[in-house]
């Protein structure tokens, strides 16, 4: 069920479309940023408050590489692994990372911390190699800053 | 040498808030437009200044303005649309104008709006933008205290409401059509031309879709005229242009120059030159989705119609260097793998073809190429070139391969014949 704060919110972006159904992107993205992903549960329950059937919903959502429907660790690491990136290195990052905490793209660590994907261009690609960690961008990196970096994500 | 879109820019720094912006005059086309000038007088200000599109296309913007219908009652809904969903590989002007001055967009968009009789605007933003989004929610919220958004702007009668959208991810939604239907909360697949969105566009009311730079624009045109802006070019199109070097050069960047520097200046001044170490091998002139251009290119002139005469696009001005310690088949599967995850499965030359090339690159990356599956991809890039397929995502993954197929031919060669990546 939704909590009263993601109906509220959700309801507060369908007020700038013409219809409910405009703002399922944004009731996606509201429910993520409150549980960290997008269940089932929390599908139908966007359905009906934007007046839409699940199935809908479900299109929407598997759409989009930035709505997660499977759990996702509580910090997602983003490693841009598009041309520029790759240029500059962005294959090091990774296999350190992969390294450092035994889990390859597409996964989360057994505790939870962590998971690791990958994604297209930052627009960081003068400063490449580049990441994000959860909302925060990382540019210029070398595998020396990564423990550091890591370090600050619980 | 004049830099208006970058000339209130400092890097590091906060970007200036609607005091400082007004004060340094950046309002004050808007103040004329709506206070001085009827809408379709702007529209025909910018019409023959020449602003071609800085989103890659380069459609003229004065010409996709006129096509609004104007001869509908007031409150009529129409929409101006600006496209910030900057996401092809190696492109990242927009958000430096995004984060660096978001005023002079908004002061672009209500003349925009103003000229198409919108009183509804959106931002369609790249979801991983997180600054640019700060700094023009704060922006927007100022313009709305200041008198600039809202009801009844500067007493004129004129109406807008600005809305930041972010995005939620996929390439596909910088096509306009498909952004569209992102922003009506569908899935991002392009849309059948016609109707135009100029017609029937978003909730099917007609539409302007605009890039940022292209926006950020406007208001210096308004104030200072269409000579003005001619003459700012170094080849009478029109304007500067952002352009921008990644790759291993030794000062990879953004500037704002003239439209029509070389490419050689912008690589070899501009950025440095290649890093200590490395050589010059091709380049992709204007993002991922444009054909290589080599040595002998480099005094290519970086305008729309310069750089199509030498067999690429200007695209969004923003270059990707490929140097010589970098294996010109990995950088090709990197290109088309991107594009193959990017396609949003709505036609089949797209969806199909581009997995099938990004596989048979990885193929000859890996040593297990054929000489046979040149031809294939060649084929290929002509197939999912422009007539075969919904949209333009697919001729422009065709771009860089057609052009690296040809320039890096032996390259390949040598991958199929030595059954593994020289590089490697």
């Amino acid at each position: 069920m939704l909590t009263e704060e993601e109906k509220k919110e959700i309801l507060e972006e369908a007020e700038l479309y013409p219809y409910p159904a405009a703002a399922c992107i944004d009731a996606l993205k509201i429910v993520q940023k409150h549980r960290g992903w997008v269940s089932d549960e929390s599908v139908g329950d966007i359905a009906e408050i934007l007046r839409m059937s699940e199935d809908e919903v479900d299109g929407v959502a598997t759409f989009y590489s930035r709505i997660y429907r499977r759990p996702v660790g509580r910090n997602v690491i983003l490693i841009c692994d598009s041309i520029s990136c790759m240029i500059m290195g962005y294959k090091t990052l990774y296999k350190y990372i992969s390294e450092k905490l035994e889990i390859s793209f597409g996964e989360t660590t057994s505790d939870g911390r962590f998971t690791l994907l990958p994604v297209s261009c930052l627009g960081d690609c003068d400063n490449a190699p580049a990441m994000m960690i959860n909302d925060d961008h990382y540019n210029n990196l070398t595998v020396e800053k990564i423990d550091e970096l890591l370090d600050k994500y619980k | 040498m004049e830099r208006p879109l970058t000339g209130h820019i400092k890097t590091g720094a906060p970007p200036l808030n609607f005091k400082e912006y007004i004060k340094a005059g950046g309002y004050n086309g808007t103040i004329k437009a709506l206070k001085e000038m009827s809408p379709s007088e702007v529209t025909t200000q910018v019409k023959s200044s020449n602003l071609l599109g800085r989103g890659g296309a380069g459609f003229p913007t004065g010409v996709k303005w006129s096509l609004i219908p104007m001869n509908l009652e007031r409150n009529y809904p129409k929409y101006l649309v600006c496209n910030a969903d900057e996401m092809e590989p190696g492109t990242f002007k927009d958000r430096f104008l995004l984060e660096g001055n978001p005023h002079q967009l908004i002061a672009g968009m209500i003349i925009a709006a103003f000229a198409i009789q919108a009183q509804t605007a959106y931002i369609f933003l790249r979801w991983a933008y997180k600054k640019a989004e700060r700094e023009l929610r704060k922006a927007i919220s100022e313009a709305y205290r200041e008198g600039f958004l809202g009801k009844n702007i500067l007493g004129t009668g004129f109406n807008l409401d600005i809305h930041v959208h972010t995005s939620a991810g996929r390439y596909i939604c910088g096509e306009e059509t498909a952004l569209l239907n992102a922003l009506e909360g569908k899935r991002g697949i392009p849309r059948t031309k016609p109707p135009f969105p100029a017609t029937s566009g978003l909730f099917g009311k007609p539409t302007v879709v605009n890039n940022v730079e292209t926006l950020s624009w406007i208001s210096h045109i308004v104030e200072k005229g269409a000579d003005w802006f001619k003459g700012l070019s170094l080849t009478g199109t029109g304007g500067t242009k952002l352009y921008g070097v990644s790759g291993r050069v030794k000062r990879p960047g953004l500037w704002e120059l003239p439209l029509g520097v070389t490419m050689g200046e912008i690589i070899n001044e501009h950025a440095g030159g290649m890093h200590d170490g490395y050589a010059f091998r091709g380049v992709l002139p204007g993002g991922a989705s444009t054909d290589f251009l080599v040595e002998e290119h480099l005094d290519v002139m970086m305008d729309f119609s310069t750089v199509a005469a030498a067999g690429s696009r200007l695209g969004t001005g923003t270059m990707i260097v490929l140097d010589d310690r970098t294996c010109p088949v990995a950088f090709l599967q990197n290109v088309e793998k991107f594009y193959a995850l990017e396609s949003c499965g709505w036609c089949t030359p797209c969806r199909e073809g581009l997995p099938w090339v990004e596989k048979m690159l990885s193929a000859i990356e890996d040593g297990k190429g054929k000489m046979e599956y040149l031809d294939i991809l060649k084929f290929h890039t002509s197939y999912m070139g422009p007539g075969h397929t919904f949209c333009a995502h697919a001729p422009g993954a065709a771009e860089p391969l057609q052009s690296g197929l040809r320039f890096f031919h032996d390259d390949f060669k040598r991958h199929i014949e030595e059954k593994k990546c020289p590089w490697k």
